[in-house]
């Protein structure tokens, strides 16, 4: 019997405790800038950076999530905190389904190993086990369209080549939860058009996305439900329709 | 929640974080391939393009067993056939140890990239390095049975205990290197500590001298007290064709059902800060 795929959040909140920075530094009220979480004072004097502040909210199978904010403002780290990275430090995160995070494609990626060796790195690193790599090494060479440079060490690939092996592996995960910083878009005009087809096919496979953007065409697109994060908190959260012209203007 | 007693809180409290650390060491075990990857990865990339590779630490560890040995064992007066493979297995050995818990002190610190990006269980990253230098060892290992052949001392069957004292062994370095991965997280003094720490238990322990050499008086406190010698000693004397004696293994596994139980808890307890301190 399977359970329902879901993220519940409830007044999720996530400070980060700075060792080395001097707390009389500081002026005595929270400062707030333009940019950036909230920082302040703990209760033991420690320099702490609030990056987010009282998340309540919950995502059902179905819904594809865009996150939008400035510079700063926490889209990163609630991604991290979906993913399971960081726990929060109160308040509480319940994540039903399992998830894979292409946030960063490139990690784990040994330059000095084979392009082949490569795919089973970044393939592990995901949660793929070895046999179902084996079952897909063929079509993510032919893919890719790397040739005999799948034997050749990485650091011999362009990057343009690495960027390619790396997203041909990224989108063969099969989860019920994506997360993802920015569109994938990797590769010359060419590959990028069946780039675009792939992962579009991984999106639709998947049970809930969660994409943080800067593109308002993008999360118009691909998103039914937008949340504007600024210091740290949501600022408003519904559909992109309504909320998008308040962020993006007009 | 209603509790009856004060006391069943911290119960709870205990039971919880062990349940926490146990979730996360059995998720990292049943990532196995994961482990042997990255470990056997760690290793080729220190000696990718160089010809003898790993070996080359063999050989530099066996000029080393060779010098000490011959100059060592006229000091001590101790025959050659005696004292040479003792040396081989106590330095051989010493340097698994040392270099499973030096790693140990840096084993979140070095993997931050993955550990701030990638939702793995945290024990990979120490199932790793355990892997790694054991991988390592492999390729030490060669030296004792050369050491044997120039001696000409014959290996008898109770080398095979020596299987069992590896393992337990291995159980109890594992547990220091998780404690010290957490520590080292948050206080970044304590790698240097530690370094420190086991320089001083080279020399305490038996490695360069025998046990038969002490005077009485000593042997309590530079043998019985000291646990790197049961550890390393559920491991030498039975491919000495010795027996360890009962208190070795009394210690040995003392150290690691409480380490671990211990570990457990602080492990669970403070698993979801790591990812803030590093």
């Amino acid at each position: 019997m399977d359970e329902m795929v879901s993220i519940a959040f409830d007044q999720a909140t996530v400070d980060f405790p700075i060792y080395n920075a001097d707390a009389r530094s500081l002026k005595q009220r929270l400062i707030r800038v333009a940019t950036g979480g909230q920082i302040g004072a703990n209760e033991h004097g420690r320099v702490v950076i609030r990056a987010l502040e009282d998340l309540t909210f919950t995502f059902y199978d179905g819904d594809r999530v865009g996150l939008i904010g400035h510079n700063g403002a926490g889209k990163s780290t609630l991604l991290r905190l979906l993913s399971g990275v960081y726990e929060p430090t109160s308040g509480s995160r319940k994540v039903t389904g399992e998830i894979a995070s292409l946030i960063d494609i490139s990690l784990g990626i040994d330059p000095e190993a084979t392009g082949r060796e490569n795919i089973y790195l970044r393939g592990g690193l995901l949660g793929l086990k070895r046999k179902e790599i084996d079952e897909q090494i063929d079509e993510i060479t032919d893919f890719s369209e790397l040739g005999d440079f799948m034997d050749m060490p990485l650091r011999t690939y362009s990057t343009g080549m690495q960027l390619r092996l790396a997203f041909a592996v990224s989108t063969i995960v099969r989860p019920q939860i994506l997360l993802m910083d920015e569109w994938l878009s990797v590769g010359d005009a060419v590959f990028q058009e069946k780039a675009e087809k792939r992962l579009n096919n991984l999106v639709q496979t998947t049970n809930i996305l969660v994409i943080a953007s800067h593109s308002r065409e993008l999360v118009s697109r691909v998103c039914n439900r937008l949340i504007w994060l600024e210091h740290g908190r949501v600022k408003m959260d519904g559909a992109p329709a309504d909320v998008a012209p308040h962020y993006f203007g007009g | 929640m209603f509790l009856k007693h004060p006391y069943e809180k911290n119960q709870v409290m205990f039971f919880d974080s062990a349940s926490i650390a146990i979730a996360d060491i059995f998720a990292a075990i049943r990532r196995y391939n994961l482990v042997g990857m990255l470990g056997w990865q760690d290793v080729l990339q220190r000696y990718r393009r160089s010809t003898l590779g790993p070996f080359w630490l063999t050989i530099s560890m066996g000029v080393m067993i060779g010098t000490i040995g011959a100059v060592f064992s006229q000091i001590f007066k101790a025959s050659l056939e005696e004292f040479l493979p003792f040396l081989a297995l106590g330095i051989i050995l010493w340097s698994f140890s040392l270099s499973l818990i030096t790693d140990g002190c840096n084993g979140f610190i070095a993997a931050e990239g993955i550990i701030k990006q990638l939702p793995i269980p945290l024990f990979v990253h120490i199932l790793r390095l355990a892997w790694r230098n054991v991988l390592i060892l492999g390729h030490n290992l060669i030296i004792f049975p050369l050491v044997l052949v120039s001696v000409g001392k014959p290996v008898s069957w109770l080398a095979l205990i020596s299987v069992a004292g590896f393992v337990l062994l291995v159980i109890n370095l594992v547990w220091i290197a998780l404690f010290l991965s957490v520590f080292c997280a948050r206080y970044r003094d304590m790698p240097q500590i530690v370094g420190s720490v086991l320089q001083v238990f080279f020399y305490l322990t038996p490695i360069m001298w025998m046990p038969a050499m002490l005077p009485e008086r000593a042997s309590l406190f530079l043998l019985d007290l000291n646990p790197f010698y049961h550890f390393l000693e559920i491991v030498r004397a039975p491919l000495l064709g010795q027996l360890p004696s009962q208190l070795n293994w009394i210690v040995s596994l003392g150290l690691g059902v409480v380490g671990w139980i211990v570990v457990l808890v602080f492990y669970g307890r403070y698993k979801c800060r790591v990812a803030y301190w590093l």
